[in-house]
């Protein structure tokens, strides 16, 4: 079975907002930066002030990779790992498994949308063609 | 400017794949050969330092520390470091150089020592970091979760996106790979000494496109010794110094291997640039290369990165033969860890050393006497200069 993340006080609102189907990134309250991976400080202005606010949930393939090998005894292959551009977060990126689609097919610049897989208490982000 | 640190002695054991000799037995061949090498004597071993200490995350990836050393050689020591956080698997020689340069020490015995090749089974992989745990923390809770468990697959993302910008092809790594492969079948400690062509690399099997089995570097068991001395220990050893002309640890960005704005550059970039700016000579003065290859893709990174061709270029400077034997800038002339075996950049580094010291055999660079080394990949890098005066 795969590892899950460690839940925590700064990460917590990004592993589980998929139970509301939400994408939720931490912003700056103060200075408005983006933060991710999230902090519990805002790295460009140590303000503490950090809340997380759900995006729209879709993003812009800036690269891939199709994975062949099976890591894992449980591992199914092939499949596409894309990572992403996300909308209304410039500058983050998420990665994750593509789901729905021909690992093939998947390609620089193509539009993509967040789904997510529940495992345990934690919600994984999986990305799946926008069209 | 000069440290006033050089590496005087550096020995190997006897590589190999599923060997079943304890990494200690590795480690005690590679000491030996080490101090032989100096001219030096375990009574002179007053340091010692490793990359990343005695770790059990990942099967045989370090099992051994300074603490297990130290008692199986019976060393008394001034001054000891395990750095599992530094920069990248060069962190223990650039710590000995502070160590010796700050009078903490006089000869520091850095070792890397690996058991992957043994310790993979059925159902365990060497190199699958947090595999087995339950939760796992840091950066690797946004890619190991998401099925992205090994860095094959993060160097992949990169290549795609560098291949993407750039018009890189699977025939320039094959180059690469290939190139390291002829350069190994003139290292006898080499790993892998069958001939390698450019139709066996392109028809091996996809591993994380666009990497595929030949782009990827070969889990061993081994170990492997540097002597960090001081400068005036140094005068006293069996070789000449290579002394430490330069180093670069700078980091730019986060500890991600996705977030970097552009991921066709990496940390070697910034720990280049710092190293440069610390010494008056240019690429253009090196004779020989060591490039961390654990993906065959961070050769041409390293490449752009120590400024031997600028942004992008890499492809044309490895399609003009640059790199390969006979090239203007060797790169990894004992076959890297691609063809000689992961010691984690230590090999890479044993390597400058031997042909520095005009030990390379068939292989060997004429009148070498610059060397620059690059280890990491991702988000964290070192880079070192060398001279033999």
């Amino acid at each position: 079975m795969r590892p899950l993340p460690e839940l925590t006080p700064e990460n917590r609102a990004f592993w589980t907002g998929g139970a509301e189907d939400k994408l939720m990134i931490a912003f700056c309250k103060d200075c408005t930066a983006v933060i991710h991976p999230p902090q519990l400080v805002c790295p460009k202005c140590w303000s503490e002030a950090i809340d997380s606010r759900a995006v729209s949930g879709t993003g812009t393939v800036y690269s891939f990779t199709i994975n062949h090998q099976p890591w894992a005894p449980d591992m199914k292959v092939p499949f596409a790992l894309a990572v992403v551009d996300v909308d209304d977060a410039p500058g983050v990126r998420v990665t994750a498994e593509v789901v729905n689609a021909d690992p093939e097919s998947i390609a620089i610049g193509q539009r993509m949308r967040i789904t997510f897989l529940n495992v345990e208490n934690v919600w994984l982000p999986q990305w799946e063609p926008a069209s | 400017m000069t440290m006033k640190a050089s590496i005087t002695g550096v020995g190997m054991s006897q590589i190999g794949r599923r060997t079943e000799r304890p990494a200690m037995a590795h480690l005690v061949e590679a000491a030996k050969r080490a101090l032989d090498c100096a001219g030096l004597t375990r009574a002179d071993i007053d340091g010692i330092a490793t990359y990343p200490g005695k770790a059990d995350n990942s099967p045989g990836m370090s099992p051994l520390g300074t603490g297990e050393v130290r008692n199986a050689l019976g060393l008394k020591t001034r001054w000891h470091s395990a750095v599992p956080d530094g920069p990248s698997q060069m962190a223990p020689i650039m710590v000995a150089a502070m160590a010796v340069a700050t009078g903490q020490a006089r000869h520091v015995l850095c070792f890397r020592a690996l058991t992957e090749s043994s310790s993979q089974t059925a159902t365990q992989r060497a190199s699958i970091p947090g595999s087995g745990k339950p939760r796992i923390g840091g950066w690797l809770s946004h890619l190991v979760p998401a099925n992205a468990m090994s860095a094959s697959n993060w160097a992949g993302w990169m290549a795609t996106r560098y291949f993407h910008e750039f018009g890189m092809t699977r025939e320039h790594l094959g180059m690469v790979a290939t190139g390291e492969r002829a350069f190994a079948q003139m290292n006898p400690l080499a790993v892998m000494q069958s001939p390698l062509t450019m139709d066996d690399y392109l028809q091996a099997r996809m591993i994380s496109s666009p990497l595929g089995l030949f782009d990827c570097d070969v889990p061993i068991d081994g170990a492997c010794v540097v002597i960090v001395s001081a400068a005036d220990a140094a005068k006293d050893c069996a070789r000449e110094p290579l002394v430490i002309e330069a180093m670069g640890a700078a980091l730019g960005s986060q500890e991600t291997w996705d977030q970097r704005a552009d991921l066709t550059t990496m940390g070697a970039h910034d720990a280049s640039a710092d190293m440069w700016q610390r010494t008056d000579m240019k690429p253009g003065d090196v004779d020989v290369l060591a490039l961390y290859d654990g993906f065959s893709i961070f050769v041409p990174y390293w490449l752009e990165a120590l400024g031997f061709c600028g942004h992008g270029e890499a492809k044309d400077f490895i399609a003009e033969g640059n790199i390969g034997p006979g090239g203007r800038f060797p790169v990894n002339t004992g076959g890297g860890q691609l063809s000689g075996g992961r010691l984690h950049g230590f090999g890479l580094l044993h390597e400058a050393c031997i042909q520095l010291w005009g030990d390379g055999g068939e292989r060997q660079v004429a009148d070498a006497r610059t060397a620059v080394c690059g280890m990491g990949g991702g988000f964290i890098a070192g880079s070192m200069l060398l001279r033999r005066d």
